[in-house]
């Protein structure tokens, strides 16, 4: 016998926590809604519009500290709205690059009396309008730190892009979420369908609730995490819910609270086997895989983590509060006869 | 079902050495191929190896504005000179896409009607472009005006070839820019996408980009005062050598830019500076010999989208079909100056809507930290599944190997194109890729629990284990497909990886593992099975 994290055969009631589990849940996702509202999410450029630029030192040079109190200065004095400017990696006192974030520039005003101008105008405008301050953020930091530092990342979304990339995001969540929950009906029933996407819904307001709390940047690859996690999570529900269809083709008399259990426990070896696979080669690229993955990594550690509890926890006791369908056979009834002793069907 | 023919176990050894073969050029430089191996590559990405990726909007709106603008001279000439007299009517309604004309006399109106739909055209000249519909409808209303309107097909057709053209434009631009490998796309309707690898200059780029680069001569109006409103048919423009400076030049150029055939740089043969020297095709030499000999001692003006580059006296008149701007240039803006001049005009005004550059060290680093990942995931991943296990352990083992080669083969013979997210894909494909087998072992235990023996075992594990597997990877190909459909940039790029990760994971634990595990259980016949 192998290593094993769990005994090989469990019997845990995890249907009788289900009120537990939805009292935890409901209280988390209310929280990450509240979250959401108060705090708010910390959106990158991508979604926001903007400028990034981010600067190495030259060669064979340093930054201090003092370096990014005089570009904060000088990039604050340009008078172009918000601005942050960070340090990037390295340790306390040697930072290994500056990043400065600049707000979206407004779209201009309509001139008092003058020539009134269209959306696309001002749109254009705006357009134009970012584009030079990212040359002139470039030029100040030029100036401030030296001719011979390196333009590590520039980073340039326009107000029409920056609108689009929220649509097209908020576009795949909602289609991935409802393609799951046609698939899961047409392959199962739709008491599965249910439960597989009230747990879908659990992790994705849970993720967006922890980067609200974080407030981790939230960018364009969140996105794509945020789509993962649906798919890893849906991945461990239909395992779970195989076995139950399964299960309750084998066992017909049994409560359905029973084949529940049994079939959790059945794959609880699995679930958790794979999750930590997942894991192990999650963490490594949070941890190896540089400052631009880290986000990314993040969000899929903490959606596995939530994935593999919703799929154990949220998406299966759904079924014992809808109930399901018990005769799945559609063949004569002679063969549920004999299973419906118990016998295993080869 | 657990033999497998030698056929079999032939076609599933030729298809990981097939992702063997493709995937091994990108262990060589480029060109380095060694021998017997195709050139088939995975691209890095710009944020892999640096470079410029901009997205630009090319505004089709503007094209279809002048179209009906400049249609509105010919149907004031059309209107004057039209057969059996003149036709009166009154001011020009412009509209989007829409010009109305209103004809005074309403005993005109059938004549008007018949003239102006003599200027209605088949689109893409004669014989272009068969069916593809008229340039302008022509239509009547109320007996006292007519509409003239840009037909859906032409608003098409002008966009597209406005959008192509500028294509054609950019290329020529930043071809001559000395830059390798620039990618030219369209998106959509009206946009561009273009990437260019390598550390390159993003700001330099936009502005060789971004101008209209619209050349034009025109003789300037010395008569006109600086002071008084700019005079009918004439333009005041400002002068580029001399900040806060105008001149008054003629509204109609003598010679354009489509005119010119070549351009480039060299320093200033008397003075300072770089010079831009640029030819003539025949019908530019000919306008520009009759120009200057008529107009010797006077001034012209060399446009460069609206603003005067240049307003050189004529000394003598230029016959050799050739000529130079002189303004004491540095070098960088002269040589500029002759990418924009020879590579023409571009048809419609471009906007740069997004842009993302990184820079060709922090492209390394990210490759150096990407492979970092994938190499200690992927060591971790391997090690906990022989300690958990065993022997069945390192078939998965063997079988992640393997699944790893198909996806490097896959992506390489693709030749897609490789960011980092698309690593992380890859990472992430490694830790779930296992899931498969992993379903299938756990099946295997519980199947000798209920008393069968090993053989059986196996083959019942796998069987049951396959509609789970199947419906569960089915999920993650759907939530693949969606992010490759709506996804942008580093999305798609992801998309790809976790994919084809999963297809090559759910083939390799179906097959390699099982022909292993077949292998062992046939061939051994073990008492007990340890997993």
């Amino acid at each position: 016998m192998g290593l094993r994290i769990i005994p090989s055969q469990t019997n845990i009631a995890f249907t009788k926590l289900r009120n537990v589990a939805a009292a935890i849940s409901l209280a988390a996702m209310i929280g990450s809604i509240a979250a959401f509202f108060v705090l708010g999410l910390n959106f990158g450029i991508d979604f926001r519009g903007g400028v990034t630029v981010e600067v190495g030192p030259a060669e064979g040079q340093t930054f201090t500290d003092s370096d990014l109190t005089i570009v904060r200065e000088a990039v604050g004095g340009l008078g172009l709205g918000d601005v942050r400017v960070q340090n990037i990696g390295g340790v306390a006192g040697a930072p290994d690059g500056i990043v400065t974030f600049i707000e979206q520039q407004p779209l201009p005003e309509n001139p008092a009396g003058g020539e009134t101008l269209t959306e696309d105008e001002r749109t254009r405008a705006a357009e134009l309008q970012q584009s030079a301050v990212a040359a002139q953020v470039q030029d100040v930091l030029r100036t401030t730190l030296g001719e011979g530092i390196s333009f590590r990342r520039v980073d340039v979304v326009g107000p029409t892009v920056s609108g689009e990339l929220v649509q097209a995001g908020v576009a795949a969540l909602v289609v991935a979420i409802g393609m799951m929950l046609v698939y899961i009906w047409f392959r199962f029933e739709w008491q599965f369908s249910l439960g597989a996407i009230l747990a879908l819904v659990h992790d994705v307001v849970l993720t967006i609730g922890i980067f609200s709390i974080t407030q981790l940047e939230f960018t364009l690859s969140i996105i794509a995490a945020l789509l993962t996690i649906v798919g890893y999570s849906m991945n461990d529900t239909v395992v779970v819910f195989d076995r139950i269809r399964e299960n309750l083709r084998k066992f017909k008399k049994k409560p359905l609270a029973e084949v529940i259990d049994l079939s959790i426990n059945q794959t609880l070896a699995r679930t958790l086997m794979t999750s930590i696979t997942t894991l192990l080669a999650l963490v490594s690229l949070f941890v190896f895989g540089g400052e631009v993955l880290r986000g990314f990594s993040f969000a899929l550690i903490w959606g596995v983590l939530i994935g593999t509890y919703s799929s154990i926890f949220i998406a299966s006791p759904v079924l014992l509060r809808t109930g399901v369908k018990r005769d799945w056979s559609k063949e004569g009834s002679a063969s549920s006869e004999a299973s419906a002793k118990g016998h295993l069907a080869p | 079902m657990l033999q497998f023919n030698r056929w079999q176990i032939g076609a599933i050894l030729t298809l990981v050495a097939l992702g063997l073969y493709f995937a091994t050029p990108n262990f060589f430089a480029p060109g380095k191929t060694p021998p017997g191996f195709t050139d088939t590559r995975i691209t890095l990405g710009l944020d892999l190896q640096g470079g410029s990726y901009l997205l630009l909007e090319v505004d089709t709106d503007q094209v279809l504005q002048d179209r009906i603008e400049s249609l509105q001279a010919d149907v004031r000439r059309t209107l004057r000179t039209a057969d059996g007299g003149r036709i009166a009517f009154g001011r020009l309604g412009l509209a989007e896409n829409r010009l109305t004309v209103p004809i005074t006399n309403e005993s005109d109106y059938d004549r008007a009607l018949k003239e102006l739909r003599a200027l209605s055209r088949p689109l893409g000249g004669l014989g272009g472009l068969g069916g593809a519909g008229r340039d302008y409808s022509v239509k009547a209303s109320d007996g006292q005006t007519v509409q003239i309107e840009l037909t859906e097909e032409a608003q098409k057709f002008y966009a597209d070839s406005a959008v192509s053209d500028s294509i054609e434009v950019i290329r020529r631009r930043i071809d001559s820019m000395g830059t390798t490998e620039p990618s030219i796309q369209r998106q959509g309707i009206n946009r561009l996408v273009v990437q260019v690898p390598g550390d390159s200059d993003s700001e330099g780029l936009k502005s060789v980009i971004n101008r209209t680069g619209r050349l034009s001569f025109h003789m300037v109006d010395q008569t006109a005062d600086p002071n008084a409103p700019v005079p009918p048919r004439r333009l005041r423009l400002p002068l580029v050598e001399q900040p806060g400076a105008e001149l008054t030049i003629f509204e109609t150029a003598d010679v354009t830019g489509d005119m010119v055939t070549d351009a480039s740089a060299s320093p200033n043969s008397d003075g300072g500076g770089f010079q831009v020297n640029f030819a003539f095709d025949s019908r530019g030499s000919r306008r520009f010999r009759e120009v200057t000999t008529e107009n010797v001692g006077r001034s012209f003006a060399i446009v460069l989208d609206n603003e005067i580059i240049s307003a050189p006296r004529i000394i003598s008149p230029i016959t050799g079909g050739s000529g130079r701007i002189t303004g004491d240039f540095p070098p960088a803006e002269a040589a500029e100056l002759a990418v924009l001049i020879r590579s023409g005009a571009l048809p419609a005004e471009l906007t740069t809507i997004e842009q993302r550059t990184v820079g060709a060290d922090l492209g390394a680093d990210s490759v150096r930290a990407g492979t970092i990942a994938l190499i200690i995931g992927f060591l971790a991943v391997v090690v906990y599944i022989v300690l958990t296990y065993g022997r069945f352990g390192i078939y998965a083992d063997i079988a992640l190997i393997a699944n790893v080669l198909l996806i490097a083969g896959a992506l390489s013979l693709l030749g897609a194109t490789l960011t980092l997210p698309g690593i992380a894909g890859i990472v992430l494909t490694i830790g779930m890729a296992v899931d498969a087998n992993v379903l299938i072992f756990e099946r295997i235990r519980e199947e000798i629990q209920s008393g069968k023996t090993p053989v059986a075992a196996v083959e019942a594990g796998y069987n049951h284990a396959k509609s789970a597997i199947f419906d569960a990877n089915l999920t993650t190909l759907i939530a693949a497909a969606i992010m490759f459909y709506l996804g942008a940039g580093p999305v798609r790029g992801f998309a790809v990886t976790l994919g084809i990760g999963v297809i090559t994971s759910v083939f390799t634990a179906f097959v390699v593992t099982r022909v292993l595990a077949g292998r062992y259980v046939l061939g051994q016949r073990p008492k007990t099975l340890t997993l």
